[in-house]
């Protein structure tokens, strides 16, 4: 103990990211089926860490020590559980001599960069497993998150302004689907994968944008929530199977969105619109790695819906002010985006494009066009963005009224208030 | 200079499972205390404990052995630091600031008679 050590023993998120590699290797030895068997051996180690580091130091390869330790935990409790299942002798022999061949410990390497191929693709092949038609979707995120992710039930539940109650049984209904459909551990294999990805990414897309739109709850843990979904959606866009110009784009919109995470609320938690922040505090680095991204996305034979959200994300990006976005570009966007995918969201976000381009009059037209949408009868965007046009061209008592609206269908408080700030605001206007 | 046996206890944790993400920013605590610790030359040894509550033993001639001196079993956190200080007093203002104080813990902090 009284020896030299190095300062700088843990890594940010060591445990977490460890935690979800070693999960997913377990998991491709014991299969889906007893996922609960791969966390608890994780748990395990990282319980005996919490034990043992604080008096003996860290150790020099703190990630190899705890895969060592939970795959030593993972025998473990084989062998208990051996005993007590006579006619599964020769199962749980053919578990440990899987489990035996796991290598003892895995390589030293900083935890931002993929390590050897076979625990990228450990991993890889977790989110596939989790992202899998037969789980339902509710709970494909919450999966990913706990297992590769390595996010407990607490952490995803701030993430999602959820009850941990709802989390945890998401999680058990997922697990139970995984054993009753028997749905095996993926293979990264060029042939199963094409049919896969696009739940892969629409999951992943889902993770980041829980994580960015809720302005409630942990800042730090839904931060981390789309650091994860970026770093899985890197992982995907890096390896040579599964690497695709779509991904990059994914990653490309990841990058510039979360370039933004530090100016979207000030110090009181009050939200702050994009004509409001402060660009220099955006993310620059990260902004440049959304241009590599983008860069690499291009090299695609068709657009998706995710390379126009990337442009999008990247005219924002760029744009040194907000008065010098280029929203005739962003507007063409949309104007594609709406070709692909036709969906009422994405009409009303042009609509803000429109109006920014053609003035609010034009922007409630385009509002008009969008005609009586079930989908955002609970939006609290639509009333909003009504409202805004409204004030915008002078009409104070529409704009009153819309924003009663919103106010009454928002569902965060930073939402809400910045919704009653604005309504404050016309309220002593008069009119 | 003399040294003083810092022993670490405690309760078991009854909250259920910390996160990984928990954990690690528990262990990057005590890391960090017994860095600084260590740098200013203050520590002179620590170790964890076993994981059973141990026994205690009484008796000249019949010796009985009881469970002790605590009766739950599991404790998320025992172990010992061996401190160097001038005295009693720095010691324990040393003991303050270690973070198994904040954790809930309790620490039992004695003086190592000297020869």
């Amino acid at each position: 103990m009284s020896e030299a050590r190095d300062i700088d023993g843990l890594v940010d998120h060591l445990f977490r990211h460890r935690s979800g590699a070693i999960v997913s290797s377990l998991t491709r030895v014991f299969g889906p089926a007893d996922l609960a068997l791969a966390e608890d051996a994780v748990q395990d180690a990282l319980e005996k860490a919490l034990r043992q580091w604080p008096f003996r130091g860290v150790p020099a390869n703190p990630g190899g020590w705890l895969f060592t330790v939970a795959r030593n935990a993972a025998l473990d409790r084989l062998r208990r559980r051996g005993t007590r299942r006579d006619g599964e002798s020769s199962v749980v022999e053919l578990m440990e001599a899987r489990l035996a061949r796991l290598p003892e410990h895995a390589p030293e390497h900083a935890p931002e960069h993929a390590y050897d191929c076979e625990i990228v693709d450990d991993q890889l092949a977790m989110i596939f497993t989790c992202c899998h038609p037969g789980i339902p979707a509710d709970a494909r995120i919450a999966l990913t998150l706990k297992t590769v992710g390595g996010f407990g039930i607490r952490e995803i539940a701030a993430g999602f302004l959820a009850g941990e109650s709802t989390i945890a049984q998401r999680l058990t209904r997922a697990k139970r689907r995984i054993r009753e459909a028997k749905i095996p551990f993926a293979r990264v294999d060029p042939e199963l994968l094409p049919e896969r990805l696009p739940s892969v990414h629409d999951v992943l897309y889902l993770m980041f944008n829980e994580g960015y739109t809720a302005h409630d709850g942990d800042h730090l843990v839904r931060r981390d929530i789309c650091a994860e979904a970026l770093r899985l959606a890197e992982l995907i866009a890096d390896h040579p199977v599964t690497g695709t110009p779509e991904a990059h784009a994914l990653c490309a919109l990841f990058c510039f969105q979360a370039a933004r995470f530090p100016t979207r609320q000030d110090d009181a938690g009050a939200l702050l619109l994009l004509a409001d922040q402060d660009r220099a505090a955006w993310d620059g680095s990260m902004i440049s790695r959304g241009a590599v991204r983008l860069e690499l996305a291009a090299a695609a034979d068709r657009l998706t819906p995710f390379h126009i959200e990337a442009g999008i994300a990247s005219c924002h990006a760029v744009a040194p002010s907000f008065e010098a976005t280029d929203w005739r570009a962003i507007l063409a966007y949309y104007d594609r985006l709406t070709a692909l995918r036709d969906s009422p969201v994405v009409a009303l976000n042009r609509a803000v494009a429109v109006a920014m381009c053609d003035g609010p009059a034009a922007g409630l037209a385009a509002l008009d066009a969008l005609g009586d949408c079930p989908q955002l009868a609970a939006y609290y965007l639509l009333p909003a963005t009504r409202g805004e046009f409204n004030r915008r061209l002078g009409d104070h008592a529409a704009a009153r009224r819309f924003l009663t609206q919103a106010i009454k269908l928002a569902h965060s408080d930073p939402a809400r208030r910045f919704l009653k700030q604005r309504l404050d605001g016309l309220q002593s206007h008069g009119s | 200079m003399a040294q003083f046996l810092m022993l670490l206890h405690s309760e078991p944790s009854g909250e259920g499972t910390y996160t990984p993400e928990e954990i690690q920013a528990v262990v990057q605590k005590y890391q960090a205390w017994s860095e600084k610790m260590g740098a200013a030359g203050k520590l002179a040894g620590g170790n964890k404990l076993a994981n059973d509550a141990g026994k205690v033993l009484r008796g000249a001639d019949s010796v009985s052995v009881v469970d002790g001196p605590f009766a739950e079993t599991k404790e998320v956190i025992g172990g010992y630091f061996i401190l160097e200080a001038s005295d009693y007093a720095e010691a324990a203002e040393l003991s303050k600031s270690c973070p198994h104080l904040a954790f809930g813990g309790t620490v039992e902090l004695r003086q190592i008679d000297g020869m």
